[in-house]
C-alpha cells in the first residue's frame, strides 16, 4: 500500500477575479521507501500538492490517502494529529523555535504526543544521527551555522518516526557546500533509514539523489 | 518542557513589555483593593459610632400637626400603647455649666430618674435620684476633664442650681435617639423645676423582643394618630439599615473606580497579547504545521496572560496592604480596620479581578493565535 496516494485530486481557490485552478485531476502514489522529487515553476501548483500532502490542506475533490488515512473530511484536530504522529516537515528557512535549545526543538514533538520517558534521550539520539554533537545541544538554534540548523530541523522531523519527510527546498537557504552536506543526509535517511522522502525543489541536480522526479504544470503532472 | 514552560519563556523574552504590562495589573489590583477596604472601613466606621440600638422605637412629635412636645398625658398614651415594653421620655436643651471658674456649653437630657439605668450604661459612681441634686456625665466630658472639669464628685453650677457629678457614663456612641457621650444627664423632676418645663422631648420605648417591633410600632400609631399625625414613629433598625446600605454603596462606587484603571490594566494586557501574536504569527505557522492543536496554542497564550496576571496579582496584593493602611490610617483614621476580615477579603477580591481581567484579556488573543491559517502563517514573513 503506497504511504500516499492521489486519486483524481483538484484544488480550486474562490476567488472574487474567478475560480484559481490549483490542482486539476492529480493521480499519484508514492511507494514506501520512496525518494520522490516534485519539481515545477512557480505558479504550477507545486505548493498547493506539497499542502495537501503535508495535511496542511484538504483536496476540493478527488480523495488523498495519508499513511492508510483518507483526509478529505479531516476536522482541523485530526489534520493536526495526521501531521504530528505520520509527517516529518524540513522547510528551506529551518523554522526552529527560537525560544527553545536545540535539544527541546528536537524534543517538541515528542512532547506534544505526551511528553513519554526517555523523550531527551531520544531527541539526543537523533541529534546524533544527523550530526549534532553534544557540545551544541543547550545551544539556541540562532547560535547555530545555517547547516547546523537544518540538521537540526530534520532531527525534529525524524524524532516522532514519521511514515515520511517532506522537505520543502530544504538547500534553498543554504551555501553549494552544505546543502550536499544536507543532501547527503537526507539521502542516508532514505537509503539506510528506509525513510520515505518528498521532496519539492527547483534544483535540477537534486534529481542526482531520487528515485523518481514528478513534474508538474498547471496543475497537472506532466 | 511544556507549553507552561514556552509561555513563561516568551513573557521572560520581552520582559521590559511584560513588567510594563504587571504594573498596570498591580496598578489596578491597589486601586480595587484599596478603594474596597476605605469603602468597608467607612462601613465598620459607622458601625462602631452608631450605638446598637436595633430594639429601640423613637416616637416624635409630628411638626405637620403644630405639635412640638409631649404632654405627660401623651405620654401616658404611648406607655399604653407600648404594652409592657420600657417607656423612658426625655427632654433636652443647651446651657452654660461653670465648674469652678472653668464655664463651657454642654447639651442637658432630662429623664426619669428611675429610667436613666435602662437606656445608658455606667462607667463609674451611681446613678442620680429623683429626689437628690445629682447628674451624670458623658465619657467624652469626663475624657477632657482637665478642660471642663468635669468628673466624679465635681460641683456642676447650672443656672443658679448646683449638681454633684454622681456617675460617668459608658461611651455609647452617636445614636438615633440621643447621643449622651459630650452630655449631662439630669433627673427629669430636677429639669421640670429649675427650667419650669412639663413637656418631653420625644419618646423612646425599649422593645423587649426585637420580634415585635413592628407590632408596637404600629400600636402607637395606631393610637396616637388616630384623627391626625400627632406623632411620627421611627424604628432604629430601618434608619440603621439605610445607613449601611448607603455605606455599601459607598464600598460600590469606590471600587468600581478600582475596577476602572483594571479595566484598563486589562486593555494593556490584551494590547501586549496581540503584539505578542502578530510577532509570532510565522512561529505560531511552525507550531501549528509540526503538529500542535488548536487548544495547545491556545492554552499556550492564555498562559501567557495568566503569568502576567498572577504576577501582578500577587505583587499588587502585597502592595494593598500598605496603601490599604494609609487609606485607613489617614482618611478614616484608625488602621485597624485593615485587618479587619471583611477589608482583607478586598485584598483577595482584588487580586482575583485582577487575574480574571488578564485570563479575559488574553483570550482573543489566544483565539486569533489558535485559528491563524498555519498554511499562511508559515508564509508570513
Amino acid at each position: 500500500m503506497p504511504v500516499i496516494s492521489f486519486d483524481n485530486v483538484t484544488k480550486v481557490y474562490p476567488l472574487p477575479a474567478g475560480d484559481v485552478v490549483a490542482l486539476a485531476g492529480i493521480d499519484l502514489a508514492i511507494e514506501k521507501g520512496e525518494f520522490v522529487l516534485v519539481m515545477g515553476p512557480s505558479g504550477s501548483g507545486k505548493s498547493t500538492l506539497l499542502n495537501i500532502m503535508g495535511s496542511l490542506d484538504v483536496p476540493t475533490s478527488g480523495e488523498v490517502t495519508i499513511a492508510g488515512k483518507q483526509i478529505s473530511r479531516m476536522s482541523d484536530d485530526e489534520l493536526t494529529l495526521m501531521r504530528r504522529d505520520h509527517i516529518g516537515f524540513v522547510f528551506q528557512q529551518f523554522n526552529l523555535i527560537p525560544l527553545l535549545s536545540v535539544v527541546e526543538n528536537v524534543e517538541y514533538p515528542l512532547v506534544l504526543k505526551g511528553g513519554r520517558p526517555g523523550s531527551r534521550e531520544r531527541a539526543i539520539e537523533v541529534l546524533a544521527a544527523v550530526g549534532i554533537t553534544e557540545t551544541h545541544l543547550t545551544h539556541k538554534p540562532g547560535e547555530l551555522s545555517g547547516g547546523q540548523q537544518q540538521r537540526v530541523a530534520i532531527a525534529r522531523a525524524l524524532a516522532n518516526d514519521p511514515d515520511f519527510l517532506l522537505c520543502d527546498e530544504p538547500t534553498g537557504n543554504l551555501d553549494t557546500k552544505t546543502g550536499t552536506a544536507i543532501m547527503d543526509l537526507i539521502a542516508r535517511m532514505n537509503r539506510e533509514e528506509g525513510k520515505t522522502v518528498v521532496m519539492v525543489t527547483h534544483d535540477p541536480r537534486m534529481t542526482e539523489y531520487a528515485d523518481r522526479t514528478v513534474r508538474i504544470v498547471d496543475g497537472r503532472l506532466a | 518542557m511544556t507549553f507552561f514552560d514556552l509561555a513563561r519563556r516568551n513573557v521572560s523574552r520581552h520582559w521590559l513589555r511584560s513588567i510594563l504590562a504587571v504594573t498596570g495589573i498591580v496598578i489596578g489590583v491597589i486601586a480595587i483593593a484599596s478603594m474596597g477596604i476605605l469603602g468597608n472601613s467607612i462601613g465598620l466606621m459607622f458601625n462602631d459610632m452608631v450605638t446598637d440600638v436595633g430594639d429601640t422605637i423613637v416616637v416624635s412629635p409630628a411638626m405637620s400637626s403644630g405639635t412640638t412636645a409631649f404632654t405627660e398625658r401623651q405620654v401616658n398614651d404611648i406607655a399604653r400603647a407600648a404594652g409592657s415594653n420600657r417607656v423612658i421620655p426625655f427632654a433636652s436643651t443647651f446651657d452654660t455649666v461653670t465648674v469652678g471658674e472653668t464655664k463651657s456649653g454642654a447639651m442637658i437630657y432630662a429623664m426619669p430618674a428611675a429610667d436613666i439605668p435602662f437606656l445608658l450604661e455606667k462607667e463609674a459612681g451611681t446613678y442620680p435620684r429623683d429626689t437628690g441634686a445629682g447628674c451624670m456625665i458623658g465619657s467624652k466630658l469626663a475624657e477632657n476633664s482637665k478642660e471642663t472639669g468635669l468628673k466624679l464628685g465635681a460641683r456642676v453650677q447650672i443656672g443658679n442650681e448646683t449638681l454633684r457629678v454622681t456617675g460617668v457614663l459608658k461611651e455609647r456612641g452617636m445614636g438615633f435617639d440621643i447621643n449622651p457621650d459630650y452630655a449631662i444627664i439630669v433627673p427629669y423632676r430636677w429639669y421640670s423645676n429649675h427650667y419650669d418645663e412639663d413637656e418631653y422631648d420625644q419618646v423612646i420605648v425599649k422593645v423587649r423582643d426585637v420580634k415585635d417591633l413592628d407590632a408596637v410600632k404600629e400600636g402607637i400609631e395606631e393610637k396616637m394618630n388616630r384623627r391626625e399625625d400627632v406623632v411620627n414613629v421611627m424604628d432604629t433598625k430601618a434608619i440603621l439599615e439605610s445607613v449601611f446600605a448607603a455605606a455599601d454603596s459607598i464600598t460600590v462606587f469606590l471600587m468600581g473606580i478600582g475596577a476602572i484603571s483594571l479595566i484598563v490594566a486589562g486593555v494593556s494586557i490584551l494590547n501586549v497579547m496581540m503584539m505578542s501574536v502578530t510577532e509570532r504569527i510565522k512561529e505560531i505557522g511552525v507550531l501549528r504545521s509540526i503538529g500542535t492543536r488548536r487548544n495547545e496554542v491556545m492554552r499556550m497564550f492564555i498562559y501567557e496572560a495568566m503569568i502576567l496576571g498572577v504576577a501582578g496579582a500577587i505583587i499588587g496584593g502585597v502592595l494593598s496592604f500598605g496603601t490599604g493602611y494609609l487609606m485607613t490610617a489617614v482618611l478614616v483614621g484608625n488602621p485597624d480596620y485593615l485587618f479587619n476580615p471583611t477589608s482583607l477579603l478586598y485584598i483577595v477580591f482584588g487580586m482575583a479581578f485582577g487575574i480574571i481581567t488578564s485570563a479575559a484579556s488574553g483570550l482573543y488573543p489566544a483565539w486569533k493565535a489558535a485559528h491563524l491559517n498555519p498554511i499562511q502563517a508559515l508564509r508570513h514573513e
